[in-house]
């Protein structure tokens, strides 16, 4: 996959005082890849989502994320992005509409717009009966992919998503995974972070962080071919407790 | 094998909702039972009621011997609980946390510590510092030391790996199987598959059901179907390629392939013929044994279609 | 009893470890001394009122009807010595008293001049000042009148004012046995139920559940600190408006510590009563702050008095355990009565505390939903 580069990190370092949390990361992330981004808790992780999302500066190295500067232009980067989160993702006291509502409407998009992607939204997930039902009454797997498809439904370049199918039935979560594909076929690159190993395997490429370093970075099969691992978790599990 | 936990029949409804339908189990001595199924599938719920602070609407729950309900101030003294939100006071250190948990049960650190002697000298050396300031992994493991701190003869341990890193959750499952020698019985929960394999014996839940109890093994070699693994570049389009298929009986994405099974058993050259025909092309297809996560979709595909009719 | 000396240990660990706790136990206090040194004046209904009429004659008569009917005033009681006056002030109900000395009204035809000497309770610096002005205006009123009435002669009564209790009618005395009263039941009310569902919230309650612990221990485990704690408190408190105020404690000072401690149990069981009702520590601290600050600075008689409120108020400030207690502590420190005069509050403020225990221990479940 080598289509055009909408995240492109080079020489990111990021300090907290003299607590290196991103040291030296250089890479990028292809336009409709599925890019898998994993590491131990407190591998620095975090840290480098929020720079990747507009949300942090880094300390050092250039990001350039949409075609926007990290440093220069972090507003822009906020525009073209879309982030989802396994909870509290979707206020649960509105309904379905005026959670879609609320949300095209901090994107900046029109009335007529809104109404005419809710529209669309509700049909792709047969959700239309559902429209005016309360998030809270509405099972997890719905709630998974309504959320999902509201983080993209101001069609932003990036899709962040933190463990997005943590949780939920083997069905829908491959219903999920279906949405994901469908989403990076259409060119939104889909950016996700996960304890979750198997889900690492949906993934077009995958990248391992240890202690603030980049240390692996390759398709899951070649991951598991060059640590000779029969699964992600097993290429994980090498990387960050050698013995 | 002497019954630990005996449940037959348990019911639960929270309004309209129905929590657990007939839930009907038993798990053995010294054995590692896991319960496996999504969030909201029931497990909590069904904790809640082993560990004798929430009552079945009716059903009967024996364990240790006891009655869940008449018997709860004795289970009480000797089950070790850990529920799904590590239950750590965040501003008491490690120590003052173990400590507390220890008090409380009417034992001290040292009484048991060979017991967790294993588990928490991995955090030993953090003794002094806050238990809101540990990292997911190490909260895991002192939740665990204060749950086993009066070596109880059961342990419930409620979405102990949730959140927690794959380096951890490895630890914590070795830890688990080094319980086993101390004679405890271990039911836990976990919402991921893959976990299923560690445990001696499962139970797939899923809307307040037990679908399936037996061991992973025989769970996994239940799967009914010939189960084809079919691989190519392009996922989603093999995806929806495969969806066309008239032959087609499941197909849902796996990993970085695509596990599908057919009406006619096994697949003939008119399917390789019908791929060529859409367009794909380096498709890989070999027959695969079935994870236990196909047994579980095959499961919950058979409930559905039972409850639509 | 080791698991009870445990928990307690645990639940002093909590609180020293976090400073805002000890703020709020200790720092509010002193603040709230200092910041309710003005005291909010309002309008007057029906105060009571009692004369001690020694004269008996025309002027005195009309006088006292003039102030009896202008609506601001109520009468409670006529009197016949001069000893009885300090008896009624105490009572309570009666805010000022009235006298006219022998031979009023042949003085002031005499003289065209005399005095009347109005008494008030200074223990209520607030209800003293708005009393003493009515009556000063309506004296003013009833002079005009006098010289108008055909055949009149400009005649001049002045009202001369007295103030029992707190002569020379400083605010303080009056604020600070308010804010002991508030600040304790904010305090234990609003610790108590935040501990107790900050452990819901946590889920650790859920291991406390699974484990021997009774109910009982759980609870008295969360008390016993917040009791010793209050404690310390008050006597903190009344150093303070010693040091500060130079306000003695008038009456017995073991009384007003034994009542004290009624009192702050009283708040620890409906703390104890509202984290059995509220699953999170948002609800609890809404439902102590506004369910009890508010009313206890409103409805209590600590600013407004409760003569002055609609006869609603009135009744819903009869359920406000605070009101009971700023009674007990005013009498005790500033008007230096025994138990004699405050057992009916007593009384009604250890009911109270049993019914939110007893509520309390119905409500809390040795299991969850």
């Amino acid at each position: 996959m080598t289509g055009q580069s909408v995240i492109s990190v080079s020489n990111l370092v990021k300090k907290f005082g003299s607590f290196v949390a991103n040291d030296n990361l250089s890479f990028e992330v292809y336009e409709g890849e599925i890019f898998g981004f994993l590491g131990a808790n407190g591998a620095g992780k975090t840290t480098t989502i929020r720079i990747l999302s507009g949300l942090s500066e880094p300390t050092s190295g250039k990001v350039v994320v949409a075609g926007f500067d990290a440093k220069k232009e972090p507003e822009k980067i906020k525009k073209n992005i879309g982030y989802m989160c396994q909870k509290f993702s979707l206020y649960e006291d509105l309904t379905v509409k005026e959670n879609i509502t609320l949300y095209g409407g901090i994107y900046g998009m029109s009335k007529n717009l809104i109404r005419e992607r809710t529209a669309m939204l509700l049909e792709k997930l047969s959700f239309q009966a559902w429209g005016d039902r309360l998030i809270s009454s509405l099972p997890l797997g719905f709630k998974q992919k309504l959320a999902f498809s509201i983080a993209i439904l101001h069609e932003p370049r990036i899709v962040y998503l933190d463990e997005p199918t943590g949780g939920v039935d083997p069905i829908t979560r491959r219903q999920f995974w279906e949405m994901i594909y469908e989403t990076a076929a259409r060119g939104i690159t889909v950016f996700v972070t996960t304890h979750y190993m198997d889900e690492a395997e949906y993934c077009d490429r995958v990248s391992i962080m240890n202690e603030g370093r980049i240390v692996a970075l390759d398709t899951p099969e070649g991951l598991k071919k060059s640590y000779n691992a029969s699964s992600i978790e097993e290429v994980f599990v090498k990387i960050a407790r050698p013995k | 094998m002497q019954t630990v936990i005996e449940s037959s029949g348990i019911c639960k409804k929270f309004g309209e909702t129905v929590a657990l339908d007939n839930i009907t189990f038993n798990v053995g001595e010294s054995e590692i039972f896991g319960l496996i199924g999504p969030d909201g599938a029931g497990k909590t719920t069904l904790f809640r009621i082993i560990t004798t602070i929430s009552l079945p609407d009716s059903g009967s729950m024996k364990v240790l011997g006891l009655d869940a309900i008449a018997g709860f101030r004795e289970l009480r003294r000797r089950i070790g609980y850990m529920p799904g939100r590590f239950s750590l006071y965040q501003d008491l250190s490690v120590e003052e946390n173990l400590e507390f948990y220890a008090t409380v049960f009417g034992t001290t650190v040292k009484e048991n510590y060979d017991l967790i002697s294993d588990i928490y000298s991995h955090i030993e050396p953090f003794k002094k510092r806050l238990a809101g300031k540990l990292s997911g992994g190490m909260k895991q493991k002192l939740a665990l030391s204060c749950a086993l701190i009066h070596k109880p003869d059961l342990l419930v341990l409620d979405e102990p790996t949730t959140g927690v890193d794959a380096v951890s959750r490895q630890e914590f499952w070795d830890m688990l199987r080094k319980l086993r020698q101390h004679n405890i019985t271990i039911i836990v929960s976990t919402p991921y598959m893959d976990e299923a394999m560690r445990c001696d014996r499962v139970g797939l839940i899923q809307g307040g059901r037990i679908l399936t109890v037996d061991n992973p093994e025989n769970i996994r070699t239940g799967f009914s179907a010939i189960l084809y693994r079919i691989r190519a570049a392009e996922k989603y389009r093999l995806l929806i390629a495969l969806r066309k298929y008239s032959g087609i009986s499941s197909a849902y994405p796996f990993g970085d392939s695509v596990h599908a099974t057919f009406r006619t058993g096994r697949i003939d050259e008119s399917f390789r013929e019908f791929l060529r025909s859409e367009g794909m092309e380096n498709v890989t297809i070999e027959e695969s044994p079935a994870d236990i996560e196909d047994r579980f979709l095959e499961l919950m595909a058979a409930v559905k279609t039972e409850q639509g009719k | 009893m080791k698991r009870f000396l445990g928990f307690v240990k645990k639940e002093f660990l909590h609180i020293f470890r976090d400073y805002r706790t000890l703020i709020i136990l200790f720092g509010i206090p002193a603040a709230q001394i200092m910041i309710f040194g003005y005291v909010v004046s309002n309008d007057l209904k029906d105060a009571g009122v009692a004369f001690l009429d020694l004269s008996r004659d025309e002027v005195t008569q009309k006088l006292t009807d003039k102030i009896c009917s202008s609506g601001f005033f109520r009468l409670t009681e006529t009197l016949t010595s001069y000893n009885d006056i300090d008896k009624i002030l105490k009572k309570g109900k009666t805010k000022a008293v009235i006298v006219f000395q022998k031979d009023f009204g042949r003085d002031l035809f005499a003289e065209g001049k005399t005095t009347m000497s109005v008494i008030a309770d200074g223990s209520e610096p607030n209800m003293a000042t708005l009393v003493t002005n009515y009556i000063t205006a309506i004296t003013t009123d009833f002079n005009i009148e006098q010289a108008r009435a055909p055949g009149g002669a400009v005649s001049l009564i002045s009202a001369q004012v007295r103030m029992f209790y707190n002569p020379s009618l400083q605010g303080h005395y009056m604020f600070v046995p308010g804010v002991i009263t508030l600040i304790m039941i904010l305090i234990c009310a609003l610790m108590t139920s935040v501990t107790i569902t900050r452990e819901k919230e946590f889920g650790t309650m859920e291991v406390l559940l699974v484990s021997p612990l009774r109910p009982t221990q759980i609870i008295l485990g969360k008390v016993t600190p917040y009791f010793i704690l209050s404690f310390i408190n008050v006597i903190v408190i009344l150093l303070l408006s010693w040091f500060v105020f130079g306000l003695p404690v008038k009456g017995s000072l073991v009384l007003l510590l034994a009542e004290s401690m009624l009192y702050i149990l009283m708040s620890l069981s409906l703390g104890i009563l509202i984290s059995t009702v509220s699953s999170t520590m948002q609800q609890a601290i809404f439902i102590s702050m506004v369910g009890m600050m508010l009313p206890t600075i409103l409805l209590s008689g600590f600013i407004y008095p409760i003569e002055n409120m609609p006869w609603i108020y009135n009744w819903v400030s009869a359920i406000m355990p605070p009101r009971y207690f700023i009674i007990i502590i005013k009498d005790i420190m500033i008007k230096g009565t025994g138990f004699a005069y405050i057992w009916k509050e007593t009384l009604i403020l250890a009911f109270m505390t049993m019914v939110f225990i007893w509520l309390s221990i119905r409500n809390f479940r040795i299991r969850l939903h």
